[in-house]
């Protein structure tokens, strides 16, 4: 963390300085958004690998063969890491965090420009390491992207338990130390870093959820480590942790006395944060552009800082509900239960403070505002089927279902990548300096809107009905095998929606070349970065260091000659 | 359409608590500390390094947390003896070698002289930090006694628990022979790793004065080195508790 002439380095000028080993905060951003481009068409293309087998299960497919059972317990396992770690935490907040923070706080770079990089390249290798483990001897492991033991820390306990598993927590762990440095980066840089003005309640409500996410990731990667440590002792020097008396095909394994759920409880202490660690900068991000393209300002924006805060919060204390299964004592759970509820508040706060804004806007339907309000749909409905779940007496029955798939795809996944998608479409402007095509974005809205409900809302209705999580396929099972056409269906509408991911990569690198040129303040948003030239210069702002007079959202004020003021302007009060 | 007046959700006019009117924030919100455009000034950059030295800290604190809390969960749990088909607790505390109590000092004394070297390089670099940056002048300024002591005490202090280690083992404690004998490896071990990283900090903080770096740059590294020692030397202090109160 040593700052010796940090935020002074001059523009690179040698191909690597400038795009490799960069310092800039907005070069590691758009490092940081690619990899995780990389990594999320290597989770699809495996959760692609999963719909086909689940529907033709004898079908022998590329790459993997004949999928069996532990196949396909590694591919879910496989998915499920790469989409978390490397595509739902790295986008949102590495990438977009990383690019945007500084500037919309009128910061020159981030605290740290060389833990920054360091942040990105550690990052890099951990998944490096990660995707190596498909290519060792026994694969990719078995035991899920939560990594139950004692499977997880018995090498012996079944193919790809081996090396791939060692790669699999060493994975994790690198992960955790760059996701770490990028923590220590972003609050530092939100707390010492601002420019004269801007005070922490005229931050946009995208730098507040980016500080919050850090605070979480801050807290918690330590503790996945801390769990990563000692499981990586059970399985290479024979302590007994997490593994209790236990025999793998009738051998004892020398293990005693060690517990599950104390990694149980060690994960999902991370693992319960790591959901906000998603979802927060897509929170973040949705309020800023409802508030833009409604042209309002956004409805409560103490309440909204707040909201965030107290999920943030409580995200710590609701760990236990993902182990209700575990036999825990009723009183236990019922702790559990009161306070996963209480996170129904603030969401709550947050989603009628959306509508509010929304209610009465001149709302411009742009693409970034498709995918905004499009993640408020699937934050709503993703998010309602958790008080269900929260209460230890259904979650019992539907925890091991599809019910469980389908609510923390559509909340923790669909929404987050369409946080995601509208960040691309609403920032890319900024990043490359020319639009997106428009009718191409709405095609992709579209398929991508309704593809998503068609794959994970039938899910629930699986899951009720007892259709079982994990099992590669339900041909042998009587009551599973019925519902068939609805893993049919599913897959159907997973090969459409897939497919029109491809418009959103077109799109992409078309734009870059060919797409039309954009001002540098397309959108006519307030905040900082739209005062800056586009793409923005190395120091992003010129030379000029800006001053803050007004809040983040000052948009349709009387009197004000158009219908928003930046926040640089001449504060609004004087207009008065 | 309803019109709702934009006016209403607007809160109060936020420019009152902006900079023009109260005092200054503690931090950032108003002066960005840079001296001119370019480097930023002394005491920004020395708060900047603290701030993120208290933020880095906090996921060593967590790691420590948490296996702490592995400690004693796994401290109160019974296993299944094959032998007599009974629950049995597989815990056997841990004599520890008399010699951590030695390392223990080593380490105190270490971090005095760390505290010491603290003070004078931040004297040295107030000293200059009014003038302009530039290579610090060799003789008396560059001389480092208590720096280089810190060094020889941290170094000497994981070779002790390097021999603590051959101690234990040579009674028969191995990493895996019980799980309490498991933590206590666990826990120096993770310890003398995050040492290590101090010592390497100080080693750079050495090697500016060699490449005739700036006092104020060189001040920042010793000072954040430092505050990260006296965690580590307190760390210890509650790690050797922890193993030896609570066997």
């Amino acid at each position: 963390m040593v700052s010796h002439d940090s935020h002074a380095h001059a523009a690179p000028q040698g191909f690597i300085r400038k795009y490799i080993f960069s310092l800039d905060h907005k070069v590691i951003g758009l490092q940081y958004f690619f990899l995780a481009l990389v990594a999320v068409f290597a989770g699809i293309f495996l959760s692609l690998l999963m719909r086909i087998h689940l529907v033709w299960p004898t079908a022998s497919l590329p790459f993997f063969g004949e999928i069996k059972p532990e196949t396909y317990l590694s591919l879910l396992t496989m998915h499920g890491t790469i989409m978390v770690f490397f595509v739902l935490t790295t986008a949102p907040q590495g990438g977009f965090g990383n690019y945007f923070l500084p500037i919309q706080l009128g910061a020159p770079d981030m605290a740290f420009p060389v833990l920054n990089m360091l942040s990105f390249w550690t990052t890099f290798l951990g998944f490096l390491v990660l995707v190596a483990a498909f290519f060792v001897t026994g694969g990719a492991p078995l035991h899920g992207w939560t990594g139950y033991a004692p499977l997880s820390a018995l090498p012996s306990a079944g193919p790809g338990e081996g090396l791939g598993a060692d790669l699999w927590i060493i994975s994790i762990a690198i992960f955790c130390i760059g996701a770490l440095m990028g923590a220590l980066n972003f609050i530092t840089t939100t707390l010492d870093m601002r420019a004269k003005g801007m005070t922490l309640m005229r931050m946009p409500l995208t730098c507040w959820a980016w500080f919050v996410t850090a605070i979480l990731g801050l807290l918690a990667f330590g503790v996945l480590l801390s769990a990563g440590i000692l499981l990586l002792m059970d399985r290479n020097l024979g302590t007994s942790f997490f593994v209790p008396l236990v025999t793998v095909n009738g051998v004892l394994t020398g293990h005693k006395g060690g517990s599950p759920l104390l990694w149980q409880h060690l994960f999902w202490f991370f693992g319960h944060p790591e959901v906000y660690i998603a979802i927060l900068p897509a929170m973040g991000l949705c309020s800023q552009l409802l508030s833009v393209f409604s042209r309002k300002p956004i409805f409560g924006y103490r309440a909204m800082v707040y909201a965030i805060l107290a999920i943030g919060f409580l995200g710590f204390m609701v760990w236990g509900h993902h182990m209700f299964m575990s036999g825990m004592s009723p009183y236990t759970a019922f702790a559990f239960s009161i306070m996963t509820m209480g996170i129904g508040v603030p969401s709550a706060i947050k989603t009628f403070n959306w509508l509010g804004t929304l209610w009465g806007g001149k709302i411009r339907f742009s693409s970034p505002m498709l995918f905004a309000i499009g993640f408020v749909s699937l934050f709503v409905v993703g998010g309602i089927s958790g008080p269900f779940l929260a209460q230890p007496v259904l979650d019992i029955y539907l925890h091991e279902t599809y019910f469980v798939i389908a609510h923390f795809h559509l909340i923790m996944g669909v929404a987050s990548i369409f946080g995601i998608f509208a960040a691309t479409y609403y920032w890319f402007p900024k990043m490359f300096g020319r639009m997106m095509n428009e009718p191409l974005a709405k095609t992709h809205f579209w398929l991508t809107f309704v593809g998503a409900y068609a794959i994970f809302m039938p899910m629930h209705y699986y899951g009720m009905a007892g259709g079982l999580r994990r099992y590669s396929q339900g041909t042998e099972v009587g009551w599973i095998h019925k519902l068939a056409p609805i893993q049919q269906f599913i897959t159907f509408a997973a090969f459409i929606t897939i497919a029109s991911q491809f418009i959103f990569v077109f799109n992409l690198f078309w734009s870059m070349k060919k797409g039309e040129k954009a001002a540098d303040n397309p959108w006519e948003a307030t905040t900082l970065e739209w005062t800056t030239a586009t793409p923005p210069p190395h120091d992003n702002f010129g030379g000029i260091t800006p001053v803050v007079h007004n809040g983040p959202y000052e948009y349709s004020v009387p009197g004000a000659p158009r219908d928003f003021v930046m926040q640089t302007d001449a504060p609004v009060a004087a207009r008065h | 359409m309803a019109s709702f007046s934009t006016t209403a959700t607007l809160d109060e006019p936020q420019v009152s608590r902006g900079n023009e009117g109260g005092a200054p924030p503690i931090f950032g919100g108003g002066d960005d500390g840079r001296a001119g455009r370019g480097l930023p000034n002394y005491p920004t950059r020395l708060r900047r390094a603290r701030l993120g030295l208290l933020v880095a800290l906090t996921p060593v604190l967590m790691l420590f947390v948490s296996f702490t809390s592995a400690y004693v969960m796994r401290q109160g749990l019974p296993t299944w003896d094959t032998r007599t088909n009974q629950l049995v607790h597989d815990w056997i505390p841990v004599k520890l070698p008399a010699l951590l109590w030695v390392n223990t000092l080593v380490l105190l004394v270490s971090s005095v002289g760390m505290e010491l070297a603290r003070r004078q390089t931040k004297v040295r670099a107030a000293a200059v930090s009014t003038q302009p940056a530039g290579p610090a002048p060799a003789g008396a300024e560059g001389k480092m006694p208590w720096l280089t002591m810190t060094i020889a005490l941290g170094l000497l202090f994981l070779l002790g628990q390097w021999m603590a280690w051959k101690r234990l083992a040579a009674s028969g404690f191995y990493v895996a022979t019980t799980p309490s004998s498991s933590f206590v490896y666990l826990l120096t071990g993770a310890h003398a790793v995050h040492l290590m990283g101090g010592v390497v900090a100080l080693l750079v903080a050495g090697l500016f004065v060699l490449l005739r770096r700036p006092v104020t740059t060189r001040s920042i590294v010793v000072d954040v080195a430092g505050w990260y020692w006296h965690f580590m030397a307190a760390l210890w202090v509650y790690i050797l508790c922890l193993l030896e109160f609570a066997r």
